[in-house]
């Protein structure tokens, strides 16, 4: 029986169904980046047009910083929940009991994950770029629509997302508890933020070849991230409570 | 007995996952053959040393205190996890991780809880599950396997508007979905009210009329009487197996029970005298006679007991039901481990 896309379809289209009858959901996904959009466009709007390059691009990058907190916070919690909250609402032992390889149950939560964290991240950096272009002084909105700082966001966006809903899941699989899973996916959603903030502030040169290794080390990680979280996903544990 | 096909019982087309000859659904093979399986948690076990066969459309009761390992050797038969030791071969596979799919795509186990997803709809439940099966023809089979529960109309509703019995429902249709070759069924009627109970039960023998292999754990005990072609009593290690009355015979000597208005002066001397009866013990009713033959023995003791001038109420075979027997069993562990 090899890897079953329609298994992994199921899975994520139930996911999603389970969003819009609880709206509520993604409406509390959305809330935080809409509060994060506010502080960035607040920044741009109040630097002044004849400020220096250096201080002008220390502010632009920590706009940006804001825009790439968006993807690596905003799916931990979604997917903290994904194995723990299945365990937790009776509903992981029905699951577990069909032909479903843990491979595809894992690729189908991390899917139903990342399309509301993608898109909403997108969204929202698209509503920081009209604030920039319709609001911003030119030389400010010049300086962000600068080429590196859009292609950035654009590729790290889904990259992040895919480091953060690993971690998630990884630490859903292991938790015996939904808030635990939680807080700790948050935290653990960090650390490439903050080398990327370490390139945005220049303690790491940014240049396109560290960029481009940045993203391909975070490639192999969410490439490869189902099959590490496979490795941990202990089906025993998970439905009877005990260690193997 | 045959191996008809669930889908077959439901008026529909032979499952994705094999129809009836790929399953081996041939009447002289087991559905389940377990030899010698032991699970255990660390230093606790489960179930130890667990051996017995199912064969294609019979109903298997697996009765059992709480903690006797009912849930965990359906879970373990079911491939969600690995045995300690002993081997089991399940719809005429091997029980092993590396067949864990395979195993899985030809039973269904219905938890004891419903697990369904109360904001989706019963159609959005069931179509989930179709997938996760891979099945075709999904939408006849779900209007199947729901009109085999008789929840038909309330496909749109959200799960989390349904009663306790309506999500047992709905979950046994999710069960019957992928046209099980072995159905099992962990303790249906837990928490039900009568009315909702005598509707799983209703279900249930309908599915045994139509010939699936159905393994019912369960410590209602008249429920596994009504419902059961066999029963095996576990606790922790398999205590007896075998029809309801071969049971209650194994257990139990067969006996008279004989009421009369007033207590003998001599019962000794009157029920010695009948050649049929083997002993007698006074009993707040009146006398339980052990005899070999109740049909030849009751005419003896009836006119032995009119020659003594006793008023009597009634003599009947004694009945030992189902539960009977599952508490001598019980009752013998528990003294065994005081001891």
């Amino acid at each position: 029986m090899s890897f079953s896309r329609t298994r992994v379809a199921a899975i994520a289209v139930k996911e999603l169904r389970d969003y819009r009858h609880n709206r509520f959901v993604i409406g509390t996904m959305a809330f935080l980046p809409l509060i994060f959009v506010a502080a960035p466009v607040v920044q741009l709007l109040t630097v002044s047009a004849s400020v220096g390059s250096s201080k002008l691009d220390s502010r632009v990058g920590l706009s940006l910083l804001y825009m790439l907190l968006i993807p690596a916070i905003v799916p931990s919690t979604l997917a903290a929940y994904s194995v723990v909250g299945e365990r937790e609402q009776g509903t992981l032992e029905p699951i577990l009991i069909t032909p479903i390889r843990r491979e595809e149950f894992l690729v189908g939560k991390a899917l139903a994950v990342a399309a509301p964290t993608i898109t909403i991240a997108y969204a929202i950096f698209g509503i920081f770029l009209a604030a920039a272009a319709l609001l911003a002084n030119h030389v400010i909105a010049s300086a962000v629509f600068a080429g590196s700082h859009v292609l950035v966001q654009l590729l790290f966006t889904p990259l992040l997302a895919g480091w953060s809903i690993w971690v998630g899941i990884a630490i859903s699989a292991r938790s015996s508890d939904v808030r635990v899973a939680q807080q700790l996916s948050v935290l653990a959603s960090l650390p490439p933020l903050g080398i990327v903030a370490l390139m945005q502030f220049k303690v790491i040169t940014p240049s396109t070849g560290v960029a481009l290794a940045l993203a391909a080390a975070l490639l192999i990680v969410d490439a490869l991230g189902w099959r590490a979280v496979a490795a941990i996903f202990d089906r025993e544990r998970l439905i009877t409570g005990t260690r193997t | 007995m045959t191996g008809e096909p669930a889908a077959q019982a439901l008026g529909g087309a032979s499952s994705a996952a094999g129809g009836a000859s790929s399953r081996g659904g041939a009447p002289d093979r087991s559905a389940l053959v377990v030899e010698h399986l032991t699970k255990c948690f660390g230093d606790r076990v489960a179930f130890d040393d667990v051996s017995f066969e199912v064969g294609y459309g019979e109903v298997f009761g697996f009765l059992g205190p709480n903690g006797a390992g009912k849930t965990t050797t359906v879970r373990t038969l079911g491939t969600l996890i690995a045995p300690t030791s002993g081997s089991a071969t399940v719809a005429g596979i091997p029980l092993g991780a590396e067949n864990g799919p395979a195993i899985r795509a030809r039973i269904s186990i219905m938890p004891e809880s419903p697990g369904l997803y109360l904001r989706l709809t019963v159609m959005e439940n069931l179509q989930c599950f179709a997938g996760l099966y891979e099945l075709d023809d999904v939408r006849g089979r779900i209007e199947r396997a729901l009109r085999a529960v008789n929840v038909v109309d309330r496909a749109g509703d959200p799960c989390g508007s349904l009663s306790k019995g309506l999500r047992q429902r709905v979950a046994l249709a999710r069960a019957l979905l992928n046209d099980p070759a072995v159905l099992f069924l962990d303790e249906p009627t837990s928490g039900l009210d009568p009315v909702a109970t005598r509707e799983v039960h209703e279900l249930i023998a309908t599915l045994r009329e139509r010939g699936v292999t159905i393994f019912l754990t369960t410590h209602r005990l008249e429920e596994a009487e009504r419902l059961c072609d066999r029963v095996a009593i576990l606790n922790t290690t398999l205590r007896l197996i075998g029809r309801p009355e071969e049971l209650r015979a194994q257990l139990f000597r067969r006996s008279l029970d004989v009421r009369i208005r007033t207590p003998l002066d001599d019962p000794q001397a009157l029920f010695g005298a009948v050649g049929e009866v083997e002993g007698w013990e006074r009993v707040p009713s009146g006398y339980t006679l052990a005899v070999s033959a109740p049909d030849i023995a009751a005419p003896a003791v009836a006119r032995a007991l009119v020659g003594a001038g006793a008023e009597i109420l009634s003599i009947a075979e004694s009945r030992h039901s189902l539960e009977d027997v599952y508490l001598e069993l019980i009752d013998e562990d528990v003294e065994a481990r005081r001891r």
